[in-house]
């Protein structure tokens, strides 16, 4: 499957909620980058691995997660 | 290409001021996308509590209304009897329902008004910086409770679910918590079913989410939620608590 995960990432708090619902253990917090809040970001790490199950996106607070599939 | 999921259209793109992973912004959108699903969100009108979700008429999608502390179910009550055929819902949070808000919410579901209530049980008062709830478990530390409360001072924390259950008018009362996505999907199940029940002019529909507050808890936003299930479930049981069958429910 070919899917797309996007992060509105400016808007990011860091909580680290969507990382604990992945069955593919691909979304994380990446230590590397500072957004505008001042919070490190949660990203994808290995998009060929999504299954587009919109996990992540579903329990983000701030509904900043949006999830594609081809 | 096709979406999976996007930030529901029963939200506004306004950006929410909640503490980093609060659930809050969670309990948000599931009452969000449940008016989209029914297809209620036209007709839907939200009454604000005083609490931290004091801001949520801007973030909700539909009319808005807001109301003083506590005084939620009274506006409420009022709308719904002027515009019988709109979703109308409040949502409050503990301090806001179960504290100064008591009386409203009790006098409420006894006249079984025909309105939801999602009622966000955090356990403590969030926006005033982390103040001793009623629902504040036995041993939680708060500021107004520095040791932890005890049943001595305070009592036991109240159960509203169970309680107003006691009440005619209250037809479906159910607890749920959104910790993870089977919980999530759960809730939202229940958020829909009351407003389904809310429509058939049923009666009074109340749902209790168990929410963390990490900030006032001084947790991180994922200890939060391990502290809920270990010490809020065991106290808060999860699921319905009361259900009428819809032909033995009121109708009128
Ligand atoms: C009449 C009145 N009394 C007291 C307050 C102070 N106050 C504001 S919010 C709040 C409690 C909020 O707690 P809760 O309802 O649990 O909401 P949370 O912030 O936890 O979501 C209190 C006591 C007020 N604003 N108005
Ligand atoms: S959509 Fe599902 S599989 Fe893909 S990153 Fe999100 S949680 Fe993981
Ligand atoms: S749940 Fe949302 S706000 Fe929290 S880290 Fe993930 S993307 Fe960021
Ligand atoms: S103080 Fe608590 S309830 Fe209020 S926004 Fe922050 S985490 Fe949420
Ligand atoms: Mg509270």
């Amino acid at each position: 499957m070919t899917a797309k995960v996007t992060f509105n990432s400016d808007r990011c708090k860091g909580c680290e909620l969507c990382t604990t619902v992945c069955p593919k253990h691909i979304v994380a917090i990446d230590q590397t980058v500072i957004n505008r809040k001042g919070y490190h970001p949660a990203h994808v790490t290995d998009i060929t691995q999504c299954i587009a199950c919109a996990s992540c996106a579903k329990i983000c607070p701030d509904s900043i997660i949006t999830v594609e599939k081809f | 290409m096709a979406i999976v999921y996007e930030k529901s259209k029963g939200l506004t793109d306004v950006e929410l001021h909640y503490c980093p992973g609060c659930n809050h912004g969670i309990i948000h959108k599931l009452v969000a996308e449940s008016l989209v699903e029914l297809g209620l969100l036209d007709d839907a009108i939200g009454v604000c509590p005083v609490g931290c979700s004091v801001f949520a008429y801007k973030y909700f999608n539909c009319d808005m209304q807001e109301a003083a502390h506590g005084r939620a179910p009274a506006v409420a009550t009022g709308i719904k009897r002027t515009h019988p055929h709109q979703a109308v819902f409040t949502y409050q949070g503990d301090g806001d329902l179960a504290s100064i808000g008591a009386a409203e919410i009790v006098h409420a579901a006894m006249r079984g008004e025909k309105f939801t209530t999602i009622f966000v049980n955090n356990a403590i008062y969030g926006m005033t910086g982390g103040q001793m709830a009623p629902t504040t478990l036995i041993g939680q530390k708060a500021t107004t409770c520095q040791t932890g409360r005890t049943k001595e001072q305070a009592g036991m924390p109240i159960r509203m679910a169970e309680m107003l259950s006691t009440l005619d008018g209250c037809v479906y009362a159910e607890r749920v918590c959104v910790t993870d996505i089977a919980n999530i999907n759960k809730a939202k199940k229940a958020i829909k079913k009351a407003f389904q029940k809310q429509m058939n002019g049923e009666g009074f529909t109340f749902i209790e989410v168990l929410s963390t507050c990490p900030t006032n808890w001084g947790m991180t936003p994922l200890k939060a939620v391990d502290w809920l299930k270990d010490n809020m479930i065991p106290y808060y049981p999860l699921g319905v608590i009361k259900e009428v069958a819809p032909e033995n429910a009121e109708v009128k």
